[in-house]
């Protein structure tokens, strides 16, 4: 229930400490958390090397991809996270498939990938529809929601996050030099091709988790502009990675107290404030390059 | 509302309601206009342009309804002035995914705090607003509204069909184009614009989320049926106004299934029955092929 009015809001008392306390004394709060934490992290790494690989397109698709899942599960009664996970997982193998044999035809290609967007993105809209719980669901799969999960939905995100995460620990060296220079990797006996398919299940997981905290349309906010601002900020793959989930969790963190603390959905502040720290990375790269052709010049 | 046993009768007794009349009224022109404008969107590669516009325009839409103002005012101020600065960014903002990416979630994100300010300041009278502007409400259209879509409709047609032939010579070798004195980079940013009417004009239909089922596939339909530029064009508008008569048709007749989905099923389904028959056609001439030049 995003957005219906639950009253007046909580108000905050500007003592941080006292605040906190008042945010984790309630149980659907720390189950926010939790459950924001986890997805922070898994979205953080895997939007690193989506980002790196200028793969954000896929994950546009994915994500979108995402609410005629959750959307057909509730119908069929099923939970909504597992429709996620299956749709989100089975496009992934579908554009593996696909984005190979097609390459070349790159203008029918987008219309392509339009078409079969609009088409799922309606197909989510009849599922809803015909859901009886239908308005506050569409905004809830749409828009993200913080409050109603329960245990077991953050038992579930934890165990596919460590799934998602293992795997990235096991592929994440030859991965980063097949996304850096896939046709080097090729030659030294990488298996690019194997890496891209796994990569892009992994990529279906972590828009499947993002998407139950965001929504499916705002998981760019956690899985690129993160990863996209740590990567204005440096270079280095080890510190670019841990960057991006400081960032992915500080804006999580942020954004689920604030709209703890308001009437306003979570989806508006985990996304104003991935966008902030966006523009402060791209002024202090900006001012570095200034300050740093200065005293080139005077040197 | 089953449609009767005679089919006159039941195309006389849909046609009584008011309701289907404004949606049949506004849906033709925005069909005829989104038919022709998506044409070149496609050809000139810019689906992702569109797709852009159509985030905008939930915001704009939304932003306007917060603020108390006509929605129509908000959707067509926010896709225009958008498109023309995306337009005067010029190809610089095109290759650049991760900046669009990043900016365009954010203009999402605000969408969804007009929608929040709009369905909690003014009591809970209208919260499907946002499913609306999402997914379409053609069914909700007041005369006013469809009125004002037929006309400006009208306008895109008009204005398409008058830069058709230079746009086509811009949009498939824009560097012969510039050559021969044509306004190349004037051409586009008009374009642009007319791309940034055809989104407002469309969620009025089928919704910002479901724009490309009238923008993009009946043109990707028409280009894979025809390599001839203005008999594509033709096509694209007509496929675009069948599917939205027959989807409106049938959403009538249903009574449970919404237009919005009809219309872009239809469209989805005949493109896909066109790419198959295409390249059906294609592995049986090239197995005839192989038989033919077979030694006997």
């Amino acid at each position: 229930m995003p957005l219906t009015d639950l009253g007046s809001p909580p108000q905050p008392s500007f003592d941080l400490w006292g605040d906190l306390q008042q945010l984790l004394q309630f149980h659907f709060m720390q189950n926010a958390l939790e459950a924001g934490t986890i997805v922070a992290v898994v979205a953080g790494l895997i939007g690193y090397f989506m980002v790196l690989r200028g793969q954000s397109f896929a994950g546009h698709t994915l994500s979108q991809v995402g609410f005629p899942g959750a959307a057909g599960a509730a119908l069929l009664g099923v939970t909504p996270a597992l429709g996620l996970l299956v749709f989100c997982v089975a496009t992934a193998l579908g554009i593996a498939t696909l984005s190979d044999a097609h390459s070349q035809e790159r203008r029918a290609e987008s219309a392509a990938i339009g078409s079969i967007l609009a088409f799922l993105l309606a197909t989510g809209f009849l599922f809803a529809t015909l859901y009886s719980g239908f308005i506050d669901g569409v905004y809830a799969f749409l828009f993200g929601t913080f409050v109603g999960i329960t245990d077991s939905q953050v038992a579930m995100l934890l165990l596919v996050a460590l799934v998602a995460v293992s795997v990235l620990a096991v592929i994440g060296r030859p991965l980063l030099f097949a996304s850096v220079d896939p046709d080097v990797a090729a030659a030294r006996g990488v298996p690019v091709r194997l890496l891209a398919v796994t990569f892009l299940v992994l990529l279906g997981l972590a828009v499947a988790e993002a998407a139950q905290i965001t929504g499916t349309l705002l998981v760019f906010a956690l899985l690129v502009a993160p990863a996209a601002t740590a990567q204005q900020l440096t270079a280095r793959p080890g510190l670019g990675l841990a960057l991006t989930v400081a960032i992915a969790l500080l804006v999580t963190w942020l954004g689920l107290s604030v709209a703890y603390f308001t009437i306003y959905p979570i989806g508006f502040f985990v996304t104003t404030f991935a966008f902030t720290a966006y523009l402060i990375a791209r002024a202090v790269r900006w001012g570095t390059g200034i300050a740093g052709r200065h005293g080139a010049a005077l040197a | 509302m089953i449609a009767g046993i005679d089919p006159l009768d039941g195309l006389r007794a849909m046609l009584s309601h008011d309701f289907i009349r404004h949606a049949f009224l506004a849906g033709t022109f925005i069909a005829a206009a989104a038919g022709l404008v998506g044409y070149f969107v496609v050809l000139r590669n810019q689906v992702f342009a569109g797709d852009a516009l159509s985030h905008v325009a939930f915001t704009g839409a939304l932003a306007a309804l917060a603020f108390g103002i006509d929605p129509l005012l908000g959707l067509f101020a926010a896709t225009i002035l958008v498109a023309l600065g995306m337009g005067a960014l010029g190809g610089r903002a095109r290759s650049r995914d991760v900046v669009v990416g990043t900016v365009f979630a954010w203009i999402l994100g605000l969408g969804v705090l007009f929608l929040s300010v709009y369905t909690t300041s003014r009591s809970s009278s209208n919260g499907a607003v946002g499913v609306n502007v999402l997914f379409g409400s053609i069914y909700g259209l007041s005369l006013r509204q469809a009125v004002v879509a037929a006309a400006v409709g009208t306008g895109v047609t008009s204005a398409v069909v008058l830069i058709a032939r230079p746009l086509l010579f811009a949009s498939v070798d824009s560097d012969v184009a510039a050559a021969r004195g044509l306004p190349v980079r004037l051409l586009g940013l008009l374009f642009l614009a007319l791309v940034g009417v055809t989104v407002a004009e469309a969620v009025q239909a089928v919704g910002a989320l479901l724009i490309f089922g009238l923008l993009v596939t009946p043109a990707a339909t028409a280009q894979r049926l025809t390599a001839r530029p203005f008999l594509a064009l033709a096509l694209s508008m007509v496929l675009s106004v069948a599917f939205l008569w027959t989807g409106l048709t049938l959403s009538y007749a249903s009574a449970r299934l919404p237009p919005s989905f009809l219309i872009v099923a239809l469209a989805f389904g005949t493109y896909l029955a066109v790419v198959l028959g295409r390249s059906v056609l294609g592995i049986w001439q090239r197995t005839r092929g192989a038989l033919v030049s077979l030694p006997a």
